[in-house]
């Protein structure tokens, strides 16, 4: 195995990007005495007019990477927010229009939660089924609209599989029908390229930390022309406009500016380098016997990777694989003995599910940590299986669905 | 991840060296050997367990032990702990041993208990194939 790698390696990208040294600079110049620290909301002195002028020039560099106005852009503490902003924003501000929600069995807790939330306080919601692939079609949504739904809240890549929704044509539909389209970005930004300019989204939601920048700190798009009101979840002070109280944090804020400025700046020699890495990484493994890419190889990003290893039980291969950093689709590690909710809504089953492993690339991934990476996958694989009664009954030609377990 | 030092030690060395910690398997038609199987993929683990005996007296006496686990860390280290357990063991012996004896001995944490009870129950299961023969 090479040597070159510092252990452990970090494949889990998609759950969190280290911050760009780039962003780091710019962070600290905004906290201490000689920086730049003001409340950006004071009125009466420099030291809150020089920190406005950053925030705005930040506010500039999220809405240059998505192409819209900087008006239409609130910051939020991350996407989590972003997307509990937007959901219950709308529902509670046109509830008199109607009490029906549409969304995706495969979002992330942020959208999922805060819609069993409104459930609780009287809404209906309608979870749609992804494809096989992973993917929302537009004959899911079609079926699920009613005369009362009042919005439409699909997630434009997953995290779990990298699958890209088709936001052109969902989008499409909610506008003919005058519904409202909310989108969860969050691992969209700095991937693949994002014009709100023409795309018919009504609200976004997007983070810092998956972009290089700070965590903390996102932010929601929310469209003036035609007007989006939402109702405020948070209130003391009326900033953002009323949509979102609280002083805003100058320094996390400036970071995901310059982090987004330069995702935009770089997104083309960054996407460059990740998709050959990703190549280098699926060729590789796809020699592996009985592995299954889980989502649609066709129609996603290139930084995510979920493969499913049958016959080897997911914790276990998390922990032969501890000198990597990756996410697994069995959730035993966090002591809940589930397996992935996205997974399990493709059809998969749950042993395959629980096999699964995202590898997701980054910025700072190199051709080296890919083939350590690859080195330690086929030896620990390799290993296990050779562990595996269910790999040996699999060589003899034994179904494993007919075979009478003792469940206890 | 609630895993204690004991259990990663076992599932490596396991993991790194499996013929020296008995990973494998014998003939189960041979007439000198019990088979047991417990477990189901779809709750992720499986662990089969074979025992080769030889008469001593009255009784039999494990003499070696071969095992395959598909599972957690915890439910290959609890497959690998009783390797030892057993070997040297007379039947009746070895059917008195308790899954308290695993999880103590490898400090299994509360909510992987259930591999130190699956290990016990493939002891149980081996013996009784092996006994059936007779």
């Amino acid at each position: 195995m090479s040597t070159k790698v510092t252990l452990p390696i970090y494949m889990d990208y998609a759950s969190t990007t280290p911050v760009d040294p780039r962003v780091a600079k710019k962070i600290s110049d905004h906290l201490t005495l000689d920086g730049n620290f003001g409340n950006p909301a004071s009125r009466s002195h420099r030291f809150g007019w020089k920190a406005e002028e950053s925030v705005e020039e930040a506010r500039s560099h999220v809405a240059n990477l998505v192409g819209c106005d900087p008006r239409e852009i609130v910051w939020t503490s991350g996407a989590t927010e972003a997307d509990n902003l937007a959901i219950k924003g709308i529902a509670n501000f046109y509830q008199s229009k109607g009490k029906h929600i549409i969304t995706s069995k495969i979002e992330h807790k942020a959208v999922l939660d805060p819609c069993r939330q409104l459930e609780r306080d009287g809404f209906e919601v309608t979870y749609l089924e992804p494809n096989e692939g992973g993917l929302i079609t537009d004959e899911a949504v079609l079926d699920a609209i009613r005369e009362d739904t009042v919005l439409i809240s699909i997630m434009h890549i997953n995290n779990e599989l990298g699958t890209i929704n088709d936001l052109e044509s969902i989008g499409k539909i909610a506008r003919e029908k005058g519904i409202f389209f909310h989108v969860d970005a969050a691992q969209s930004t700095g991937k693949v390229p994002i014009d709100l300019s023409t795309l018919p989204v009504d609200l976004m939601s997007f983070s810092a930390h998956k972009t290089y920048g700070p965590k903390g700190v996102g932010a929601l798009f929310v469209r003036r022309k035609p007007r989006v009101r939402i109702e405020a979840q948070m209130h003391g002070g009326g900033h953002e406009r009323g949509m979102r109280s609280g002083t805003l944090a100058t320094h996390q804020i400036v970071g995901m500016g310059e982090a987004f400025r330069i995702a935009k700046e770089e997104m083309d020699e960054d996407t460059k380098k990740i998709q050959s890495l990703h190549n280098k990484f699926y060729d590789s493994i796809s020699k592996i016997e009985e592995i299954y890419v889980n989502g649609d190889m066709d129609n996603k990003v290139s930084n995510i990777l979920n493969i499913s290893f049958a016959y080897v039980e997911g914790e276990s291969l998390i922990m032969a694989l501890k000198d990597i950093a990756v996410s697994s689709g069995s959730a035993c590690t966090s002591a809940s003995l589930e397996p992935s909710y996205v997974l399990r809504a493709l059809g998969r089953k749950d042993e395959l599910a629980s096999s699964s492993i995202r590898f997701s690339f980054g910025r700072f991934t190199t051709e080296e940590d890919v083939d350590y990476t690859l080195s330690l996958i086929n030896h620990s694989v390799d290993r296990l299986r050779e562990l595996s009664p269910l790999w040996e009954m699999y060589l003899d030609g034994i179904d494993l669905d007919t075979v009478e377990w003792q469940t206890h | 991840m609630a895993y204690s030092k004991k259990v990663i030690d076992k599932f490596e060395k396991t993991l790194n060296e499996p013929e020296k910690f008995n990973v494998g398997r014998f003939d189960p038609k041979e007439v000198n050997v019990g088979t047991g199987m417990v477990g189901a993929p779809a709750c992720g683990d499986v662990m089969k367990l074979q025992i080769k005996c030889e008469s001593k007296g009255n009784t039999h006496v494990i003499k070696d032990v071969k095992f395959k686990t598909y599972g957690c860390g915890s439910a290959i280290a609890s497959s690998s702990e009783i390797v030892d357990m057993l070997i040297g063991k007379t039947l009746e012996e070895a059917r008195e041993i308790k899954n308290v004896e695993i999880a103590e001995a490898l400090e299994l944490p509360p909510i992987k208990i259930h591999c130190s009870v699956l290990a016990e129950d493939s002891i149980r299961q081996a013996i009784d194939d092996f006994e059936q023969k007779q």
